[in-house]
């Protein structure tokens, strides 16, 4: 199947959900690695509202880990600071990151199993296969 | 007097040929939009961050609340089916939203950190036998109706996830039939901690479809 349209990406923000620990033998599963092949980043409106509503949702490790393995933490420091509510200036490096680095190709690496999980046209893989489960 | 109002999305860049692989939205994908637009005064209140719909198909469900929530959600689709991934992908962009799509089965890539505010489900429901429920993958649009052993056999593998995925204040809505047998789903539910509620039915050439809406017992509505 072929679509007419532009693909959308992958954010960092759902790398920050993604867990491999359903597979057999792994426990954890999580952070999973980033291998990038191809990144975009893009501006997108940003809501503060929203971004410090998602951050109590957020593994902060990480998501500074995986910003940083793909090279684009910025200057997004690597502790969650207190009272960031108010801060719009450390609001918006925190969008750039959840929202703004896209990852359009590329594979997701479970950390205890080296299990990969290709990305492709912005889509994440995450399907096992039956015998490992 | 404010429009409470989710608009169907445009779906013109999906044609015949993509639903030989794609759920063609249906009466149950439109009574679950109803269903939703019905609650829409309370999903505002409850002003959703994240939320997640399981089995997108089309992605029709998705971007109607990714339109209509606007800016303060951030909206994941996850569908087992691949070419279900890209149409909803397709249709977000289409219509100007934004949804990230994960390829997967039900909830289970995700952390189970009660993270989710609002999650929606339009599952496979009808009666199969169990053998079609795991198709071939040459036969995705199997998956999107087979719902093996009185229909039930995909959502009975949701719910026990619930508990970890939903936040405390997080509501979920489901699309059934009457053949799922929806008094034995509301105990299976309760059991797990969650009240449910039929909120929308409706009878379509021979199937009775219900909506759910369901959230933790210790969540009072309102
Ligand atoms: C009845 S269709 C609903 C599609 C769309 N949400 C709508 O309302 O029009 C069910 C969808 O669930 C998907 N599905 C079936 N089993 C699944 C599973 N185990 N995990 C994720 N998605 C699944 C199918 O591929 C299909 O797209």
């Amino acid at each position: 199947m072929v679509f007419r349209c532009a693909v959308h990406n992958m954010k960092l923000l759902t790398h920050n959900m993604l867990t491999s620990k359903c597979m057999k033998g792994v426990t954890v599963g999580y952070p999973l690695g980033i291998v990038a092949k191809d990144i975009k980043v893009s501006e997108t409106e940003f809501n503060s509202e929203f971004v410090s509503r998602i951050i109590p949702k957020l593994d902060w490790n990480a998501l500074w880990k995986a910003a940083d393995s793909i090279g684009h933490s910025g200057d997004l420091p690597q502790q969650l600071m207190e009272d960031y509510e108010n801060n719009e200036e450390f609001l918006k490096k925190v969008h750039h990151v959840l929202l703004e680095v896209e990852i359009i190709n590329g594979e997701l690496v479970c950390p205890e199993s080296g299990r990969k999980f290709p990305i492709s046209q912005g889509i994440p893989n995450m399907l096992l296969n039956e015998d490992e489960l | 007097m404010p429009s409470f109002k989710i608009e169907t999305p445009s779906l013109s860049h999906l044609s015949h040929e993509d639903y030989i692989n794609v759920y063609e939205p249906a009466e149950d994908s439109f009574l679950l939009l109803d269903a939703l637009e019905d609650d829409l005064e309370l999903l505002q209140q409850r002003r959703p961050v994240l939320c997640l719909e399981v089995g997108s198909g089309s992605g029709v469900v998705t971007t109607a609340i990714a339109r209509t929530l606007g800016a303060e959600v951030f909206c994941l689709a996850i569908d087992i089916n691949q070419a279900a991934c890209s149409a909803t992908n397709c249709t977000a962009k289409e219509n100007g939203v934004k949804v990230d799509v994960i390829n997967g089965d039900l909830v289970t890539p995700l952390r189970g950190v009660c993270a989710v505010d609002l999650l929606v489900f339009n599952p496979p429901y009808v009666p199969t036998p169990h053998c079609e429920v795991i198709t071939s993958l040459e036969e995705p649009l199997t998956r999107a109706w087979a719902g093996g052993e009185r229909g039930r056999e995909v959502m009975d593998r949701l719910f026990p996830l619930l508990p970890e995925v939903l936040a405390p204040q997080g509501l979920f809505y489901m699309v059934a039939i009457e053949n799922n047998d929806v008094p034995q789903i509301r105990e299976v539910l309760s059991a797990l901690g969650f009240q449910s509620h039929v909120v929308k039915q409706r009878r379509v050439r021979g199937e009775h479809l219900v909506v759910l809406r369901c959230q933790k017992h210790s969540d009072s509505l309102e």
